[in-house]
């Protein structure tokens, strides 16, 4: 009897067989583990980030191979006022955007941290723009920017009476401009309004109940309770709507193309007219390529800006 | 009337937020909270119900306001959904863009699980720099990318395949999948994977007898995101895919429809009505997981 019990013991350690015990190896398992995440990211992001920055120091056109030609292409576009249009541009569509984004989101998380009626389904409305794909509502908004049928246009002729004309959307630099920023800041409040929801239904009662004991104004709530402790929160999505709106093309690409007169271009249009359309694979890698800074900036910014508050407030957890 | 409002703060107060217990006038509240929010939800959903009305316009209705109100349709048709569906490939372009989010999304998945377990489970010497590293990964904009990645994927003879997409889209999914799972995986106690191990179960058999079936409202966060950003992907597949019939839907309705001088909006509008419906349709199954991971990659 026991002998027999040996033996099937005996066996079965036999039947794990060599690679079984390979992968109960952990050097060899954590090694397996890593491997496919870590191949793809090596070869489709690490190495395309290193030969994108080679490629900017090289005068590479689509189909010939190019040559290194240390800063040209930087110092070209130095001096091409369209660079310094699409630079210009890009920071302040990423500025008032965020601006417009933060502002409009917070409020709205606000609102719907109250006790509401439908409140899931309500939650689940607003995130909407955020989940459809973002070329077609650009298109959409194409749509309600034209200028002949603008939907805002009649609104606000035949409705309202309010203007004689039709409003111009896109056929003049700066009402182009400000459109762009619109139809951003709407794509962007459902995904700040949902994260920084979150963040306030961190934030504990109790703090609010004691606050209103000591005889506090909404606004002093607001202020010294919910700002403080909703900022770590708020220093990351920051951190990633700055970086994806500074780097936005969808919504440039589709609704104006960069025009008029090539004045909406952002440092992502442009790169991708003059790099992929113009076959200027050298220069349009540059451009890519100056933009890095300005997106080390920025989270270096919002970053130890708003997430240093997290120490000074002894906050250990979260 | 007068009971319910009585009754419903005193019920709700343990659970409401403070604020609630400050009076508030009825009408006070109207203007404070309920009037903002109609304004938003309206503006939030309006170029939604303005591309859905403009797909079922006839053409006359369309471009004549003076007559017909636009906020309305007249006569409803399905004429632009029929021209789209047979007369362009647009069934085509839904084919290849639903296989390459497919299978973009499972080959995600499947690198992140792994790497997840083997950053939280395995726990390594630099286990801790590497998950900074894929965090660090999706920060990395897809428009700084996209040139020199052209250029791999022509070397790699991807270039204006499918292949090209679903293997360049883990380059954003991959580091989110793997931030999520990782926040769940800390939440599984690790006493059971002990358990196991006492117990002579092999690493690979607790990830998929034990973790892997904790983790499960984890995957299908992680999974039906992975989907939905590349549903939406555009700047790879504009880069990437040049013959018509392989585009996938945002790049095709953009560069194919939109043609010559005179749009057509009814069409151009299905269209996008068309694409947007797959995600929205799955959105509204899985909202709380949609709301889960983002709120949870945000967190981390």
């Amino acid at each position: 009897m026991t002998v027999a019990t040996m033996t099937d013991w005996n066996r079965t350690r036999i039947q794990q067989g060599r690679l079984a015990r390979l992968f109960d190896n952990k050097a060899f398992l954590i090694f397996m583990c890593l491997l496919p995440a870590m191949g793809l990211l090596t070869v489709f992001l690490t190495y395309p980030l290193g030969l994108g920055i080679w490629l900017s120091f090289t005068d590479t056109k689509i189909g010939r191979t190019g040559k290194w030609i240390g800063f040209e292409n930087f110092e070209y576009l130095l001096e091409d006022p369209q660079f310094w249009t699409a630079v210009f541009y890009s920071v302040f569509y990423t500025a008032v955007a965020t601006f417009g984004k933060f502002a409009l989101g917070l409020w709205l998380a606000l609102l719907l941290n109250r006790h509401l009626p439908l409140k899931n389904l309500l939650r689940a409305i607003i995130l909407l723009p955020w989940i459809v794909p973002t070329v077609l509502s650009a298109l959409a908004f194409w749509w309600i920017y034209d200028p002949q049928f603008s939907i805002i246009s009649y609104f606000a002729t035949d409705v309202l009476g309010v203007r004689e004309k039709p409003f111009d959307f896109l056929s003049t630099t700066w009402p182009a401009r400000w459109s762009l920023i619109a139809a951003n800041i709407w794509r962007g409040i459902p995904f700040v309004a949902i994260s920084l929801l979150a963040g306030l239904q961190t934030i504990s009662p109790s703090l609010y109940e004691a606050a209103l004991l000591d005889g506090s104004t909404a606004w002093q709530r607001f202020r010294y309770i919910t700002f403080p402790l909703l900022l770590p929160i708020l220093a990351i999505v920051m951190t990633f709507s700055i970086i994806f709106t500074f780097t936005d093309f969808q919504l440039v690409y589709a609704i104006t193309r960069g025009g008029p007169i090539n004045s909406t271009h952002l440092m992502a249009t442009l790169a991708f007219q003059r790099g992929i359309a113009g076959g200027e694979l050298g220069e349009g890698a540059a451009i890519a390529v100056a933009m890095i800074p300005f997106l080390v900036f920025a989270t270096l910014f919002s970053y130890f800006a708003l997430a240093r508050r997290k120490w000074q407030q002894g906050e250990a957890n979260d | 009337m007068t009971d319910a409002a009585s009754t419903a703060p005193t019920a709700a107060s343990s659970t409401a937020p403070a604020e609630d217990m400050v009076w508030e006038s009825r009408g006070r509240r109207m203007v404070t909270i309920y009037l903002p929010l109609i304004c938003f939800v309206i503006i939030l959903l309006f170029p939604f119900y303005w591309m859905g009305i403009t797909a079922f316009k006839p053409n006359a209705e369309l471009y004549d306001y003076k007559t017909y109100n636009p906020f309305l349709i007249g006569s409803p048709t399905l004429d632009h959904i029929y021209k789209l569906l047979f007369q362009t490939s647009y069934p085509k372009w839904l084919m290849t863009t639903m296989g390459v989010a497919v299978c973009s999304t499972f080959l995600s998945l499947l690198s992140s699980v792994l790497a997840a377990y083997a950053i939280q489970r395995l726990r390594f010497r630099g286990s801790q720099y590497v998950g900074l590293g894929i965090y660090l990964a999706y920060l990395v904009p897809p428009s700084i990318l996209f040139i020199p990645l052209a250029t791999t994927v022509y070397q790699l003879g991807l270039f204006d395949t499918p292949l090209a997409l679903i293997l360049t889209y883990p380059t954003f999914l991959v580091p989110f999948c793997t931030w999520l799972l990782i926040g769940y995986f800390k939440s599984i106690p690790y006493e059971l994977e002990e358990c196991a191990l006492i117990d002579g179960a092999t690493r690979l058999q607790i990830l998929r007898r034990i973790t892997l079936p904790l983790a499960v409202p984890g995957l299908i966060s992680a999974g039906i995101f992975s989907f939905t950003l590349s549903w939406n992907e555009f700047i790879y597949s504009l880069a990437f895919i040049q013959s018509s019939e392989k585009k996938t839907v945002p790049v095709a309705i953009l560069t194919e429809l939109v043609s010559g001088d005179v749009y057509q909006w009814g069409s151009l509008m299905a269209g996008s009505l068309l694409g947007s419906l797959p995600v929205a349709i799955f959105y509204s199954f899985f909202v709380d997981y949609y709301v889960s991971s983002l709120t949870g990659a945000v967190k981390e």
